[in-house]
């Protein structure tokens, strides 16, 4: 039996009157990829953000429910920092932070008090290095990130959110804004970085889902329709829905 | 179908040539006050002008340059950290409202309004002369309501996704604010910190009864404590705008109108320095953000 890393107990989440996700439960195992799918607003990021807290930027949220993470419930009286830096997330559209590509590493771990030039070095350097992106970058550290390519950016997110030493990272369509060639870099990625972290991946791309993850949920109007390993999800559903949108029916 | 067509081009045609004609005249409008006021300066030159005596507008010009960066020091982290908090912190209600609500009227309150309330509160109440300190504070309460505003919208005009990538490395709100968003928002604070300098470059009624008309300064005493030390905060202080207008209302001086002319001059090239200076500053800091 693997080792649970988030378990989430009938969540309800409300963005004021509406109910974005309905009763949610769902196990998702350590070392291991998982991925949500589902089509457009029925709640797979939403439910994403809840995983670090994300959703404590919008004031209307309310949710009911427990998501446990190593024992406690991280919607009760946790530290939300030190949640974010065990939950690291990598968002949708690349967002290196407008600083030089050693600065957009260090921040986070600089932000934790980390000082200590030597030890920033090498954490930038295994970041970097563990996101594929050294050997293109060694070079240029000083320079803005906003200077990268759209695929050595996101990349460099990755980076960014491996130098924190996170347990869990969070991929919310992390190549919906990336060319054919940057996607494939960063499914590869994926695949070398899931002996490391958990990692949970939100994507449109039923392809995708199918060629990197090990377990594929399938949301639908904010419910989890359908959640198994991933190749009994795509060749033999127990959901009709699940069958429908998986064979392009509708979504 | 075809005439329509036809009717929308020359409809956007007629748009452009009256926008260009707009904006034409305003710029013909500038060039000739700008000119005019340059030109009278120049001829108005004489030897001497810029001497710290009397017949000179040294003082003035100090003056000027003291009094407005004072005002910058005490209004620029008022407004700013005013404009973080609506920005960040405020939650939307009727608290807020309401702080809007005295942000805007102060921002439309006639100066001399905000003269004689400084002079109530500054000169009267604390039993002082008028002195230079005393209108950087009037002046700073006309400027909060800009920068604040201005801070306000520059902070939240940075992209949310900044935000999130720094919150979600673990940052704290306030890194956050000060190490991302500051930084990005700083090119709009800076034209915000320019259009308040401008106002206390050229304002004249808050300083009539808070700074004074007069200056009496002794070059020979550098201690910034002593009254009568140019260098001194609390000592009464004419600026350069209202040199200005008293040269030109109640001057006994036989050549006023020409001082009070070249001041004009001298003020419009400050400011203009004071602009072009903190715009290339802004566009600096922009360069090395987006790593051009």
């Amino acid at each position: 039996m693997d080792k649970i890393k988030f378990d989430t107990k009938s969540l309800d989440l409300f963005y004021g009157d509406f109910q974005a996700l309905k009763s949610i439960n769902i196990k998702i195992c350590e070392n291991e990829v998982t991925a949500f799918i589902g089509p457009s607003g029925c709640g797979k990021s939403t439910f994403l953000r809840c995983l670090n807290r994300m959703n404590d930027l919008i004031d209307s949220v309310k949710m009911k429910g427990e998501i446990i993470f190593d024992d406690k419930d991280i919607n009760g009286d946790i530290d939300v920092i030190n949640l974010r830096t065990r939950v690291g997330m990598v968002f949708q559209k690349p967002n290196p932070f407008p600083m030089s590509i050693y600065e957009n590493i260090a921040y986070g771990p600089k932000c934790q008090g980390l000082k200590d030039k030597t030890q920033l070095d090498t954490l930038v350097k295994e970041s970097l290095t563990k996101a594929a992106l050294w050997e293109e970058v060694k070079d240029r550290l000083n320079k803005s990130a906003l200077g990268l390519s759209g695929g050595q950016q996101q990349r460099l997110c990755i980076a960014r959110t491996i130098a924190m030493n996170p347990e869990v990272i969070l991929m919310d369509e992390p190549t919906s804004a990336l060319d054919p060639i940057a996607t494939a870099k960063i499914e590869d990625l994926m695949s070398s970085l899931k002996k490391d972290y958990t990692i949970i991946i939100v994507t449109h791309s039923m392809q995708q889902a199918g060629r990197i993850s090990d377990k594929t949920a399938f949301f639908l109007m904010g419910e989890i329709v359908e959640f198994d390993e991933t190749p009994k999800i795509f060749t033999n559903p127990n959901d009709k829905r699940t069958e429908d949108y998986i064979t392009g029916r509708f979504g | 179908m075809k005439s329509e067509h036809k009717n929308a081009i020359v409809a956007d045609k007629i748009a452009t040539v009256i926008l260009y004609c707009i904006a034409g005249f305003f710029l013909l409008l500038l060039a000739g006050f700008t000119a005019y006021i340059i030109v009278k300066g120049i001829m108005a030159y004489q030897p001497g002008i810029f001497s710290f005596e009397r017949t000179g507008i040294g003082v003035e010009l100090f003056n000027t340059v003291y009094l407005v960066l004072i005002s910058l020091i005490i209004s620029v982290p008022i407004g700013v950290g005013a404009g973080i908090y609506m920005a960040e912190y405020a939650k939307a209600g009727k608290v807020t409202n309401y702080l809007r609500i005295c942000i805007e009227t102060l921002s439309s309150l006639p100066s001399i309004v905000i003269g004689l309330f400084g002079y109530l509160v500054f000169i009267y109440m604390t039993g002082s002369k008028y002195n230079l300190f005393a209108g950087a504070l009037a002046v700073s309460i006309l400027s909060l309501p800009l920068l604040t505003t201005v801070t306000e919208d520059a902070i939240r005009a940075v992209p949310s996704i900044y935000k999130e990538g720094s919150l979600a490395v673990g940052a704290t709100h306030w890194q956050t604010i000060v190490q991302i968003c500051l930084p990005v928002a700083t090119p709009r604070i800076i034209t915000g910190v320019i259009l308040a300098a401008g106002r206390g470059f050229g304002e004249a009624a808050a300083l009539l009864y808070t700074a004074g008309m007069s200056s009496n300064v002794n070059l020979n005493i550098w201690n910034p404590f002593d009254p009568m030390s140019l260098l001194c905060p609390f000592r009464p202080g004419d600026t350069l705008a209202l040199h200005i207008w008293a040269l030109k209302t109640e001057s006994m001086t036989p050549n006023a109108d020409q001082i009070a002319n070249f001041s004009a001059a001298v003020l419009l090239v400050l400011i203009f320095a004071f602009s072009l200076g903190s715009r290339l500053l802004g566009a600096r800091l922009d360069r090395k953000m987006s790593g051009k």
